[in-house]
């Protein structure tokens, strides 16, 4: 079961940014878009897991900080011809609060994994 | 909304291309159709002549497959060209009696060898060499005849007597002029060109002309106008091509050599476009590949209403595609009235290379036996280079300007497993793959598949000569003014321009003035904007954080676990007990995981996480140290060596000198990463000649050198000037600094911006100008009072934390 959690405020994140959030041991990156659209990934490139969370984000896309692979906010998927997802999760805002969709078991076994 | 029918006449590679284009630019508008006169898929025309020659199979030369067309949805009607167009109606009928409706209507016929008149041309074993069928009939005259003629030693014709000769026909070359490919060659290479080829079997006949193809029920023999005859059971006339205008013609689109287009790719029907060998635009048609590609750009942008872009015509270079012989011409090769011609022959290695000069300009080359440096002279002739700070090395090649030598011109003998790219571990059976399987034609396709050459570059060379020998030469010819990234069509200069003379002050500000094509521009531009905007308008721009690659706005460099290393300022590379004492006490007080000695004579703190960055800042700073800066586009370290206060050799105080030149620009901003360093003799120890701004001490001044870098490429520096005081020292550096922050294109260093703009232009205001070096070293200090801020203490202080602190949910 998804459960809401509620894990920031809408200005906690800088526009076109990222903050990065750990729920148990696993990190997410949350990420704020020019127009002010939030979308979560887990905080690890498909390619050599490079922090997404420190890329620069334009448009709904990232671009890793480590060899500029380019990731869809929405999908998190790698921008063709690289092949690779990274894992989201569904974000909402509700007034200036930031709720993420995250299983707890996920968290803790992606911390293992 | 109901799409659009756009239908494609001629199913060939320039109008291939268009739909490939549209396709990723718009894939959504059109249904549509493509009518094709060859019973084929669109193959590559311009290796026919590697699959004459045995080399390749018909299968490899395939650019989409059926399930390719069926993927798009796009209905292929090949074997049945078009033989009226009902401009009125908008409709076209083919052969077989379809008829297709049309919005949008694009004409890519191409064009048919020219048949000349003569007696007898109409003969079965008289052909052209143009298509598939073409070669099949050569193949089929291999296995049963001997002897066979090519009439027309141009590049086509010689191409088709080379494979002809392999399938082990008697092949003789008849050519109207005396000098081969007349075209491409001037008499000295066409010398060596042909004597190549008699060595490999060929007879040439020249001056000839044909009077005749004689024969009975098939051709028999040719003969010339001075009587002669040679006996041919097969006669292949190569003498050139017309664009093929009979359809176009008989629907009253307006044609003069070619369909006339403007530089949209319209025909004089709005509803029409052309483009290919079947066009003429600006007075010029074009046979060879790479305008035809441009052209299809061009036109693909235009049908997908982005309505940007537009063709300009194209310089072209030409190489012959005959395995073991290196031949490469461009531009105009002839030299005319007030030309200069430099000139390279070594008759025994068979090389001859020839540059045609005007003022200090390339107009045209022509290269013979070593062409591995023609790519480097058609991109010297496309961008109009001024060629006088190295024309005495010119001739010789790019290795002899700069290149270390990554080049090796003998790939095509390597394994597939032998490595091409070392910075992302790509082999060439890798690259050659992609190309085939993915249809890649371009470098930057190759760099986006395989990652070869996409890192340092230094392969490229090698990539691209892959490509060539994978897919046929040319197509790659970049147009001469490069976009900043793929969210403009401005240039870096243009783009540089404008933000000064409009004193834009932001980011969001650039984007809107020039209309960029993505909404908040892209991890290439954005850095790059904001980088341009604060050395047009320090003090006064907004500078993004966004905007910044992660390293500059953490102040520390990414390591690949996604910590940061931390490297504290030490001028001039001079350090104290207590200093160190301090580093150390850091060391231990956050576990720093591992220490090392930079290049820069630097001390360099791996491991730490970006939550400690504030608090080990902190304590570096306390302890008097201020940002190393190693991880900014800007300025780095000043090495030095010791210098006279203690080497027997020194003969001026270069420590001191280094720290001041490190007190004057540290914490400038810059294009890209920026090095300095003092030797204290011209022993220079501390490796002055290879930094972008070193100055070698002798007995009399300082000795300035710029350029320098020992990277990807080493390159040695240029030696600027030499002075006499330390003051001016200083002043020369502010100025030359200055110069390269306001016309270095972001993300380029001093070598690479020393070669574009010359080194006799950076002279010209940094040396003999007076009162422009003045300027410059003026507004280079008025910049530093905003730069000079140590950021470590500014984060120390609580700025910007919350950069640094992460989001914790229990």
């Amino acid at each position: 079961m998804n459960e809401w959690l509620a894990i920031a405020r809408a200005n906690d994140v800088p526009r076109k940014g990222a903050r990065v959030v750990h729920i148990e041991q696993m990190k997410i990156a949350l990420f704020r878009t020019g127009d002010d659209q939030y979308f979560a990934l887990k905080d690890s490139c498909p390619h050599q897991q490079g922090p997404l969370s420190q890329g620069i984000v334009h448009g709904k896309t990232v671009t890793c900080p480590l060899h500029n692979w380019k990731v869809d906010l929405e999908s998190g998927e790698a921008q063709a011809p690289d092949q690779g997802c990274s894992r989201g999760f569904p974000v909402k805002l509700e007034g200036d609060q930031i709720f993420i969709a995250i299983p707890i078991s996920v968290a803790s076994v992606e911390a293992v994994a | 909304m109901k799409k659009q029918k756009l239908i494609l006449i001629g199913n060939g590679m320039a109008g291939m291309r268009a739909v490939e284009e549209l396709l990723k630019a718009e894939p959504l508008l059109y249904d549509i159709t493509v009518f094709g006169a060859e019973p084929h898929v669109n193959y590559n025309r311009i290796m026919l002549s590697s699959v004459l020659a045995g080399e390749k199979a018909f299968d490899d030369i395939l650019l989409n497959t059926h399930d390719w067309y069926e993927d798009n949805q796009i209905e292929l009607l090949c074997g049945d060209p078009v033989v009226n167009i009902d401009r009125v109606k908008c409709q076209v009928t083919s052969r077989n009696g379809l008829v297709r409706d049309y919005d949008r209507l694009l004409v890519a016929t191409g064009s048919r060898p020219f048949m000349i008149p003569l007696p007898g041309v109409d003969l079965p074993g008289v052909i052209g060499f143009r298509d598939k069928a073409d070669i099949d009939s050569m193949f089929v005259a291999a296995k049963n005849y001997r002897s066979a003629v090519v009439i027309g030693g141009g590049l086509l014709g010689l191409e088709a007597a080379n494979g002809l000769s392999k399938k082990g026909m008697n092949v003789t070359v008849v050519h109207l002029l005396d000098n081969l490919m007349e075209r491409q060659l001037d008499p000295p290479s066409a010398e060596l060109l042909k004597a190549s080829l008699e060595e490999r079997g060929l007879a040439f006949k020249m001056q000839a002309q044909t009077a005749a193809i004689i024969g009975d029920q098939r051709v028999e023999a040719v003969s010339f106008a001075d009587g002669s005859e040679i006996a041919a059971d097969l006669v292949v006339m190569a003498v050139g091509i017309r664009p093929d205008i009979e359809l176009a013609q008989s629907a009253g689109i307006y044609c003069e050599r070619g369909i006339v287009v403007n530089d949209n790719m319209q025909t004089y029907d709005p509803r029409i476009y052309a483009v290919g060998e079947c066009v003429q635009h600006r007075g010029q048609c074009y046979g060879l590949v790479a305008p035809l590609f441009e052209q299809a750009k061009v036109c693909a942008n235009h049908l997908a209403l982005h309505g940007v872009g537009s063709y300009m015509g194209s310089v072209t270079s030409t190489k012959l595609k005959v395995t073991g012989i290196d031949l490469f011409s461009a531009g105009d090769f002839n030299e005319g009235e007030g030309d200069e011609t430099l000139i390279l022959q070594d008759p025994a290695l068979g090389i001859y290379k020839k540059l045609v000069i005007r003022d200090n300009i390339i107009k045209g080359a022509v290269m013979y036996g070593d062409t591995m440096d023609g790519s480097w002279y058609f991109q010297l002739l496309r961008e109009g280079t001024d060629i006088r700070d190295f024309r005495s090395n010119l001739l010789f090649g790019q290795h002899d300007i700069g290149d270390a030598g990554h080049g090796d011109s003998q790939v095509l003998l390597l394994d597939d497993s032998a490595e091409v790219c070392g910075c992302n571990g790509v082999c060439k059976g890798e690259i050659i793959d992609a190309i085939s399987k993915k249809g890649l034609f371009t470098l930057d396709e190759v760099r986006a598949h395989t990652k070869a050459s996409s890192s340092c570059g230094s392969c490229t060379g090698l990539v691209e000569a892959l490509l060539a020998s994978t897919v046929g030469e040319g197509y790659d010819a970049a147009p001469s003014k490069k976009a900043l990234c793929a969210c403009t069509d401005f240039s870096h200069d243009e783009v540089i321009q404008t933000i000064k003379k409009q004193s834009l002050l932001t980011i969001p500000a650039v984007l809107e003035y020039l209309n960029w094509k993505t909404v908040d521009g892209c991890a290439s531009c954005r850095p790059a904007l904001n980088y341009y905007l604060l050395v047009s308008a320090p003090g006064e721009y907004i500078d993004d954080a966004q905007s910044r690659f992660i390293n500059e706005r953490a102040h520390g460099n990414i390591q690949k676990d996604g910590s940061y290393s931390v490297v504290p300022r030490m001028f001039g590379g001079l350090c104290n007990a207590s200093e160190l004492r301090a580093i150390a006490d850091v060391s231990d007080k956050f576990n720093i995981p591992e220490m090392k000695v930079t290049g820069g004579q630097r001390i360099d703190l791996f491991g730490i996480q970006k939550e400690q960055l504030p608090a080990v800042w902190k304590d570096l700073t306390d302890a008097g140290f201020v940002s190393g800066h190693a991880y900014a586009k800007g300025m780095r370290t000043v090495k030095t060596c010791v210098g006279k206060n203690w080497c027997r050799f020194g003969t001026q105080d270069s420590t001191g000198l280094g720290v001041k030149l490190e007190e004057l620009t540290w914490g400038s901003w810059m294009p890209h990463k920026f090095k300095l360093a003092v030797s204290g003799c011209p022993r220079n120890c501390a490796e002055a000649t290879i930094k972008d701004f070193g100055v070698v001490c002798v007995d009399s001044g300082y000795e300035l050198h710029v350029g320098g870098n020992g990277g990807i490429k080493v390159r040695v520096t240029d030696l600027l000037c030499k002075v006499e005081t330390e003051a001016e020292v200083l002043e020369y550096c502010a100025a030359f600094i200055q110069k390269y922050r306001e016309q270095g294109h972001y993300l380029e260093r001093t070598a690479p911006w020393v070669e574009r703009v010359g080194l006799s232009h950076i002279k010209q205001a940094v040396v003999e100008n007076a009162e422009e070096r003045k300027a410059l070293s003026e507004r280079f200090k008025y910049s530093q009072q905003f730069a000079q801020v140590d950021p470590w203490k500014q984060h120390a202080d609580g700025v910007g934390a919350r950069e640094f602190a992460s989001i914790r949910v229990a």
